[in-house]
């Protein structure tokens, strides 16, 4: 007795088939598209920028923009293009590697909460709400200010209270998959928790945290911003979009624009990633959830 | 009483849970979801568990199965304790006893693919037992041969199937480390009528040719019977009635089974 | 019970769905009549279109679906009416009770709001007014203490107890018909029984049309007195339910009907081999992939050379008996 019918929808590569309905969702489109160039411009910095951001030029500052300077010249006579480019560069450092100590450390105590239960549970989720009851920027400053100000510090502080966000989305995503047959299936196999954790748990909540992560980005930009504009995150001679807004501010009114390219750069960084994450979060999650 | 041929002997069996308070200072409710269940499965001798919503058949499937600890009594597979087994002789004696879900969308992990699930109780045994990766890979494509599935299906996902193919799956899954023992909780209720056929011809197929036993669990008195040689009527915790399954179903003694019984809808006219 | 109004007429409805992968014709031409008091039956697995074909009739097909064909109620014709006038009919002409009782009610409203709610919204009842009929509405399908429990969560109730809640909704505002979707498949067989029974009371006492759709043949076979046996998207044979059951002419009808496992047969007292159940090999085929001719033609075992490239005709086997086939004798 041989079942013969054909699966019909078979996608030849489910990659492929993703890409051509991620191409149709604008916020995916619009958000992917400002996420690359924020990064292309980050990776672009790397090799070349129009201007040494370091270089200044007192007889040049404040210049208006010009075929030299594509964006005029900063307070410091300093390339306001370069300054944007490199600017992108340690934002999107810090983002990765305070969204990353959020993920690698949440997800874990969130992973870890999930597959003990119990007490171990509770303490990780009090610990998450120890945390999170701590207004995040003002805890950043504190700390920066405790600690000393530069971009080491500013990250592990932001990194540090990405942590209970991660714990938690972790923990739920992974309380859902628990209690799923395939679940009992590998228990009844005989696998044990650590391992069923890895090859079951993860790749089914891996889109929820990639959804988070995104947004974790935003945040930990948008954050970096306002440590290096109190002047506790990048310190000078690093660029650095927050800066650049504070040095901008006492001459508001004489070139407005130096606050507005900063500025603008922030939205659309901050945007894009959001974008990108509500994106994802429909292109990925309907799809593990959907029957036939 | 001991039967010397018995497979599975399941001996008083109790599993009470307890539920979180319903005011701060009250007390906390025991919901007793068996209470006292003792069964004899012989090999050859396939034996099925009916009940509705509450009657514990599930607990009892997850207790024989050994993922949920009960609170007093006994399982004994071919004569050991399974709740009295340490880790690692748990984990090699359940080679010999399998399950197959009721649900087939959700038994199979959408993230892995055929292949891979089929293979998962091989690559989970302990490991001087855990057979090679290309081993492990002819015993799928054997196990998939005796359910009607093909070897170009070994890496293909779950959502590319139908539920009654999923089911299949599952019952692969459920045989390839050649068990004694299945046990099948609601194996066909999410299936369509016609599937549903399918997936029972397989099952009593299967029983011929590799000499698997069932423990079946449903609700279905018609599936029951098509598929078991003995039968056990669940209510509220509690075996009510045993017997043989045309004895049981055309002539009920117990007057739960009567009402069970007069409440599947008849077809003839 | 049947007087002569005609409560529904159906004449080839049509539905085509607008998937990502094309259009699909999920419904392909269904019709019946409907009088009052009478029951009709949609039976079928699922993908074949019978849950669609209800949805249409309340006209909550899915959104940028295209519906065709004609569907008149009390004369009046449906397919294209405003949503405005289907609001009117819907909960007050037209009542409907789905299979998931569990999700039909909403959890942060009480049992009685919800009853009483079509009461407010179709009548103009004032609060105290609704309250009073919706007690009474609760009372008659048999929950307890109607009065106290009016005030109650729907998390306080059993699977069957909500079902009966849904059944009340669906009946406040006294509807000529009464639409069921598969109202017992997530209960308890013998919950099951009672809410069947409920229904088949509530149908009669009010004289409403009922039409219940299931896959399954008991259920069927005891509630309704005509059917129709649905398979993708085609209706493939119709008539009183007692014909359709014991001529069974259609092979795919035989075919569900061979699959089921019997209760009280296969007895096999010798301790010989059990009967294998005669299934209908193959699967069910996705709705974007059917023949131009009939569906059925690819796991048919009486199917002939044109059947998969012809749309089968409605043969008429007896005055009120149809059949969607042309292998009618090889079947027999």
């Amino acid at each position: 007795m041989s079942d013969t019918a054909a699966p019909s929808t078979v996608t030849p590569g489910a990659w492929g088939a993703f890409m051509r309905r991620a191409a149709r969702h604008p916020s995916f489109v619009i958000g992917g598209t400002l996420t690359l160039l924020l990064v292309g411009a980050a990776i672009l910095s790397l090799f070349w920028t129009p201007w040494s951001p370091y270089e200044m030029n007192l007889a040049g500052k404040l210049q208006p923009p010009s075929s030299t300077h594509w964006l005029g010249t900063d307070p410091f006579g300093r390339d306001v293009a370069s300054l944007l480019l490199v600017g992108a560069r340690n934002s999107i450092l810090v983002g990765v590697i305070a969204v990353g100590i959020g993920l690698g450390i949440g997800g874990a105590l969130g992973l870890l909460a999930s597959a003990r239960r119990g007490w171990v549970e509770e303490v990780i989720m009090r610990l998450a709400d120890f945390t999170f009851a701590f207004p995040a920027i003002l805890s950043a400053i504190m700390m920066t200010a405790v600690f000393g100000a530069g971009i080491v510090n500013s990250i592990i502080a932001i990194g540090i209270f990405n942590i209970p966000t991660f714990a938690r989305v972790t923990r739920a995503s992974a309380n859902a998959i628990a209690s799923r047959d395939f679940i009992l299936a590998a228990r009844a196999c005989g696998k044990g928790p650590w391992r069923i954790t890895v090859e079951h748990v993860v790749p089914n909540i891996a889109s929820v945290l990639i959804v988070q992560a995104t947004i974790q980005f935003a945040i930990a930009i948008l954050a970096e911003a306002a440590l290096s504009y109190l002047g506790l995150g990048t310190q000078p001679p690093q660029p650095s979009w927050g800066r650049m807004l504070s040095e901008a501010q006492t001459l508001l009114f004489q070139s407005p624009m130096l606050a507005v390219y900063p500025g603008v750069a922030i939205a659309l960084a901050v945007l894009g990633l959001n974008l990108l994450g509500d994106g994802l979060r429909d292109l990925l999650d309907p799809r593990l959830t959907r029957k036939r | 009483m001991n039967h010397p041929l018995a497979l599975l002997d399941v001996k008083d069996l109790v599993k009470h849970f307890t539920l979180p308070r319903e005011r701060l200072f009250g007390p906390r409710r025991v919901l007793e979801a068996l209470r006292g269940v003792s069964l004899n499965v012989q090999a050859g001798r396939s034996f099925g568990i009916v009940g509705e919503s509450g009657s514990g058949k599930s607990t009892l499937a997850r207790c024989v199965m050994a993922l949920d600890t009960p609170t007093s009594g006994t399982v004994t597979l071919e004569g050991q304790d399974l709740h009295a087994m340490k880790g690692e002789a748990l984990r090699a004696a359940r080679r010999d006893f399998q399950m197959v879900f009721q649900d087939p969308f959700g038994s199979l992990d959408p993230r892995q693919t055929v292949a891979r699930i089929v293979a998962e109780p091989l690559a989970a045994l302990a490991s001087p037992h855990t057979p090679s990766r290309t081993e492990q890979r002819e015993r799928v494509v054997q196990a998939l041969d005796a359910v009607g599935l093909r070897q170009s299906d070994l890496d293909k996902f779950p959502h590319e199937f139908s539920g009654g193919q999923r089911q299949r799956i599952a019952i692969a899954r459920a045989l390839i480390t050649r068990p004694k023992l299945i046990v099948a909780d609601e194996p066909v209720s999410a299936l369509d009528v016609s599937v549903q056929a399918q997936v029972l011809n397989l099952m009593m197929d299967l029983q011929e040719q590799y000499g698997v036993t069932y423990l079946l669990i449903s609700h279905d008195l018609a599936v029951v019977q098509h598929l078991c040689d003995d039968v056990a009527v669940m209510q509220g915790g509690r075996i009510v009635e045993r017997g043989s399954p045309h004895t049981l179903f055309t002539h009920p003694v117990h007057p739960y089974t009567r009402k069970l019984v007069d409440a599947v809808p008849r077809v003839a006219f | 019970m049947s007087d002569d109004t005609l409560l529904l007429e159906a004449t080839d409805l049509r539905l085509r769905l607008h998937t990502h992968a094309g259009a699909v014709d999920a419904v392909r031409g269904v019709s019946f009549r409907l009088r009052r008091g009478e029951t009709l039956g949609l039976v079928g697995e699922s993908g074949c279109g019978k849950s669609l074909t209800a949805m249409t009739l309340m006209g909550l097909q899915p959104e940028g679906a295209t519906v065709s064909g004609s569907l008149r109620f009390h004369g009046e014709e449906l397919i294209g009416q405003s949503e405005a006038r289907w609001c009117a009919l819907r909960g007050d002409r037209i009542g409907m009770v789905f299979q998931e009782p569990m999700s039909a009610l909403n959890p942060v409203h009480t049992i009685g709001h919800q009853v009483a709610e079509p009461l407010r919204l179709h009548r103009g009842l004032s609060a105290a007014a609704a309250r009073k009929e919706a007690v009474a509405l609760l009372d008659r399908v048999g929950i307890a203490d109607a009065s106290r429990r009016y005030d109650a969560w729907p998390h306080q109730f059993s699977g069957g107890q909500r079902q009966r809640i849904t059944i009340a909704m669906a009946l406040a505002c006294g509807p000529d018909l009464l639409i069921a979707d598969e109202p017992t498949t997530a209960l308890d067989v013998t919950i099951a029984g009672q809410i069947l029974q409920l229904i088949r009371e509530l149908v009669r006492e009010r004289s409403m049309g009922l039409i219940l759709i299931s896959h399954d043949l008991g259920v069927i076979a005891q509630n309704v007195s005509r059917m129709m046996v649905m398979y993708g998207g085609l209706v493939v044979e119709s008539g009183p339910t007692r014909e359709v059951f014991t001529r069974r002419a259609h092979p795919y009808t035989q075919g569900l009907f061979g699959s089921r496992p019997q209760l009280g047969t296969a007895a096999h007292p010798g301790g010989g081999r059990r009967a294998r159940l005669a299934a209908i090999p193959g699967n069910v085929p996705e709705l974007s992939h059917l023949p131009p001719g009939c569906p059925f033609a690819g796991r048919c075992p009486v199917a002939g050379p044109t059947c998969e490239e012809q749309m089968p005709a409605d043969i008429r086997i007896e005055p009120d008996h149809h059949a969607r086939c042309i292998r009618l004798e090889a079947a027999a």
